[in-house]
């Protein structure tokens, strides 16, 4: 292991990028700060890889650790690691980040440093949640990221982005003010320490376990987002910009996801069990009730939005089954939607870029006028939709296996999302691309430029190689859930 | 009995300020408009002096001097520099302000350093009567200085409100003490605690005594049900007043908590009687002030809600009745007053000649007029909401994590639910200012001096909030060495 501090760097990186590109100022030194704001998202990159190729997957535990005390009055350390989970997302969501640079490149005009930095700065406190081993770290860099996300619906959205950002952001405040109650409960519990390694240690009662995860699930629900408290979701994505879309739903939705692995799982493992039926219960609405609302948009963007929350529905399931592939399932789902819905988010802004709307009804034939684009856009879709050989099918797949190991019934639930997925998904690219040519502006189009091309080819590779080779993924995900799971086989009660 | 000159030595900070007070009142009388300036000058300088002074003599040890009217403990060392701060900053803030108004006279600087002495006097007190003289020398000078503007019917009625509810409240907690005195038998604030100690003490006159001193505290910090002043102080006031009422003062009335509360009458069995009465307080305050406050169109008044509301919050610091919990409150007071400086600040900055900037339309656009002031005011009003990782996160943490520690787990969800609310109307001016378009173009106009100190302002909410580790241990370590 090197002696470089790599967590660190991988966190604060982005986040002086970003204030940099903050420091030019109005909008005269606009390709100034945008070229600042990619280098700044490749070097974030660049960091992240020595942590993938040092990484130790025969270990269990945390890597790469760094402590220092931050605020010894509450004995609050400054403590970093990760496991293969937090790799992989930290991995994610620096590579999006370049994305998400590209996407904006051109189409932002108006304060755009401020727009490149809100980017930054959130992907390195990104970085930060799923790097911070200790509680209240953990909740400053997951509260943080509110404000840059705010700004960035709220600036660059569409007609209706005030009332979605102020929902956005009151939404997700609400549940993480819970879990700081649960935060401060812990803390005195355990004698005085906001250490994840010491809570997870930590005997507790039945009824503070309870509790506890419940704080713990409306936070997480929030971000995740799961049936009921998902409205936040659909107005957010269809006010955002691209960038902000694909933010949202490749990486902040795993917040909730990698909250429940850190949190509500290890700290309160026998609540988890007795909870797990209302779980499971919550996912398989999602899972089905949510895609056959997604059936019925009219809008691209909020029919992607509905997909989302249908498919994380698989990561809340693969979870609570307490089963190792449906654990593994549910990150390798996590991973792999952030590729998926990144891209599906990107064709859409593709798309909207050269007509301004996102309305179905607007568009049909556009396989006539951009066939390169057709065929990326139904590369995506049918990974969206769950087609052996993309990255979507792998997590689905494993999270059903398990689920058939434990009930027949959830597997059956569950397995329903490969129709309605199918359903909603190539049915809106039937729409889309395919027909006669709908209208003049569609017979406009111009087909991808390069710039496109490359965000278009990187995300396909990567669907591809995620659906063709997991092995890499699953190795690096094995120690970290046998680990979990071991922990979680055993009751915590005193 | 003779004062010796070991008795004089805590007092410095205290005789040098009157010294100057008394200088710069005469020396105004010789000067010319134009030189003007140099009261300004000699005000800053005076308190860079005491400032000066008191971190020099600041110790750990507690020294009782005067015949035990005055004390100097590491807390009173900390609030007064954190005083002489907050002062110094308000009157950088304020010099463009003031001058545009006619107040840029020496009566302002007079009054602004009495008050300010006024406080130290509080702050250091430990006697009931040195308590009270400290508190009217600030609120006479304070009522002086809202009416100040004097052809302004608004500052005028303000100022008449003030007085009237000050009035009232002083004689409120002038009746507590003397009932406390009555029981006790003596005026010294460790006596009085002995006293109580020993059971010598009526409990029922006690306790009279004590819900008057609670009542009196009440209006002094501006909690439910005793608030109604606080809003049209502040709306009516000059912004520069307002600024300066809703800082300074509340490090002092925090003090004269601490005094009165915790050193006279913190023995167990009246701390479960004020402990009730605070929560009470606490609960209201957080409740009304933040869900009126959603409802103001004027930006001074809907501070005065969110003032408040943080009233509220420090009360739950105080009354979880732990040395911990103390230095919560000291930190969070500490917290509030610095950032009620930048928000003032940015009214001010924004205010021109004949235009006050009180309204909260008047930050519309912000960001395109200024990204780099829309920035500072995004942190403040981040901070006010208590959205990490801002320093008011840190404030909010501390004291529900001390209110927790005293086993309120129901008040601190509360607390944290109308901190939800709360967060609602301080994001309507980050809203304002990032997602809608100027109303106002004029262009920005500010003494080099201010737009430096609030940019700095509002930088150290996000600096301190991302190493607030030593003003916590500061503030902790004043509390557990003074106690």
């Amino acid at each position: 292991m090197s002696a470089m501090p790599l967590l660190t760097l991988a966190i604060w990186v982005p986040i002086l990028a970003g204030a940099l590109v903050l420091a030019t100022g109005s909008d005269r030194n606009a390709s100034l700060a945008r070229t600042i704001a990619l280098l700044g998202a490749i070097a974030g990159f660049v960091v992240t890889l020595p942590l993938a190729i040092s990484f130790d997957t025969a270990v269990a535990g945390m890597q790469f650790i760094e402590t220092t005390p931050w605020i010894p009055r509450y004995h609050v350390n400054y403590s970093l690691g990760i496991d293969g989970i937090s790799l992989l997302l930290i991995v994610l969501n620096s590579f999006t980040t370049i994305l998400v640079v590209l996407a904006g490149w051109k189409v932002i005009e108006s304060r755009v440093a401020q727009y490149f930095a809100a980017f930054l700065v959130m992907s390195g406190l990104m970085n930060g949640v799923f790097a911070a081993t200790d509680a209240l770290l953990f909740y400053v860099f997951f509260e943080a990221t509110l404000i840059p996300m705010f700004i960035v619906i709220g600036v660059w959205g569409g007609p209706n982005r005030v009332y979605a950002a102020v929902k956005f952001f009151l939404y997700t405040l609400l549940g993480s003010l819970l879990m700081l109650v649960a935060l401060l409960y812990l803390y005195r519990a355990s004698g005085g320490s906001f250490s994840l390694a010491d809570w997870r240690a930590l005997p507790l009662g039945m009824t503070p376990q309870v509790l506890v995860f419940l704080a713990f699930l409306v936070a997480f629900a929030v971000k995740v987002p799961m049936w009921p408290v998902h409205t936040w979701l659909p107005d957010a994505h269809v006010e955002a910009p691209t960038g902000g879309s694909v933010v949202l739903a490749a990486i902040a939705l795993k917040l909730g996801g990698y909250g429940f692995i850190r949190f509500s799982l290890p700290i309160a493992p026998d609540a988890s069990h007795a909870l797990s039926g209302f779980m499971i219960a919550l996912s398989l609405i999602a899972v089905v009730y949510i895609g056959l609302v997604a059936l019925v948009q009219t809008d691209m963007k909020k029919l992607i939005a509905y997909s989302s929350i249908s498919h994380m529905g698989f990561v809340t399931l693969g979870l609570f089954l307490f089963e190792r592939l449906g654990v593994e399932g549910a990150v390798i789902q996590m991973i792999s939607h952030g590729f998926i819905s990144g891209a599906m988010f990107l064709c859409v802004g593709v798309m909207y870029d050269r007509m301004h709307s996102r309305q179905i009804a607007d568009y049909g034939g556009v396989v006539n006028t951009m066939p390169i684009f057709a065929s990326f856009l139904m590369l995506f879709a049918m990974a969206n939709a769950g087609l052996p050989g993309t990255s979507g099918f792998v997590g689905e797949f494993m999270v059903i296996m398990a689920a058939t190991k434990v009930n027949f019934w959830f597997a059956f639930t569950a397995a329903t999302t490969l129709i309605f997925g199918a359903a909603y998904t190539l049915w809106m690219y039937k729409r889309v691309i395919f027909g006669a040519v709908a209208n003049p502006h569609v017979a406009e189009l111009k087909d991808l430029e390069a710039r496109e091309w490359i965000f278009l080819a990187v995300l396909a590779i990567a669907v591809l190689w995620m659906g063709i080779h997991p092995a890499p993924f699953n190795a690096v995900l094995e120690a970290p859930v046998a680990d979990l799971l071991q922990h979680l086989s055993k009751s915590k009660l005193p | 009995m003779s004062l010796t000159a070991a008795d004089f030595v805590p007092i410095w900070p205290e005789l040098l300020l009157l010294v100057m007070v008394c200088v710069i009142l005469i020396a105004d009388l010789f000067l010319r408009d134009d030189q003007r300036n140099g009261v300004y000058v000699l005000s800053l300088l005076t308190l860079a002096a005491c400032a000066v002074v008191t971190v020099v003599s600041a110790g750990s040890d507690v020294s009782i001097v005067m015949h035990g009217m005055f004390v100097d403990d590491p807390m009173s060392d900390a609030l007064k520099v954190m005083v002489y701060l907050a002062v110094g900053v308000m009157l950088v803030y304020s010099r463009t302000y003031i001058e545009a108004r006619g107040m840029f006279r020496g009566e302002f600087y007079t009054l602004v350093l009495f008050a300010t002495l006024g406080m130290m006097v509080m702050i250091s007190a430990n006697h009931f009567l040195s308590l009270y003289l400290g508190l009217e020398l600030l609120s006479l000078s304070m009522y002086a200085l809202v009416a100040l503007q004097r052809d302004s019917a608004e500052s005028t009625e303000s100022a008449m409100k003030y007085f009237v509810l000050g009035a009232l409240a002083s004689g409120m907690l002038l009746y507590g003490m003397s009932m406390i005195y009555g029981a006790t038998g003596s005026l010294e604030i460790p006596r009085v605690a002995e006293r109580i100690a020993n059971g010598q003490a009526n409990a029922t006159i006690l306790v009279f005594g004590l819900v008057f001193v609670v009542a009196g505290l009440g209006f002094k910090f501006g909690a439910v049900p005793f608030h109604m002043w606080v809003p049209d102080v502040y709306q009516g006031a000059p912004t520069a007043v307002a600024l300066f009422i809703s800082t300074a003062p509340k490090l002092a009335a925090f003090a004269f908590a601490i005094r009165l509360l915790v050193e006279a009458l913190g023995h167990p069995s009246l701390l479960v009687e004020w402990q009730q009465m605070l929560a009470i307080l606490a609960v209201l305050s957080m409740a009304i002030g933040n869900i009126t406050a959603i409802a103001q169109t004027n930006l001074k008044r809907m501070l005065a809600y969110s003032t408040i509301s943080h009233m509220g919050f420090l009360m739950l610091g105080l009354m979880s009745g732990t040395v911990d919990g103390y230095g919560a409150a000291m930190f969070y007071v500490a917290v509030y007053a610095f950032m009620g400086l930048g928000t003032f600040g940015m009214i001010m900055l924004l205010s021109r000649k004949g235009f006050e900037a009180d309204r909260i339309e008047d930050f519309k656009g912000l960001n395109r007029r200024s990204p780099w002031y829309a920035f500072v005011m995004l942190l403040l009003m981040f901070s006010l909401a208590g959205v990490p990782p801002t320093v008011g996160f840190y404030a909010k943490l501390s004291v529900l994590q001390a209110a927790l520690d005293a086993g309120y787990i129901g008040l601190t969800i509360v607390a944290v639910l109308l901190s939800l609310v709360g967060a609602f109307y301080y994001l309507r001016i980050v809203r304002l200012m990032y997602f809608d378009e100027p109303t106002d173009t004029a262009p920005i106009v500010a003494s080099a001096g201010a737009r430096v100190l609030l940019s700095v302002n509002g930088l150290a909410a996000l600096v301190i909030g991302i190493v607030p580790g030593w003003l916590m241990t500061l503030c902790q370590q004043a509390m557990q060495a003074s106690l």
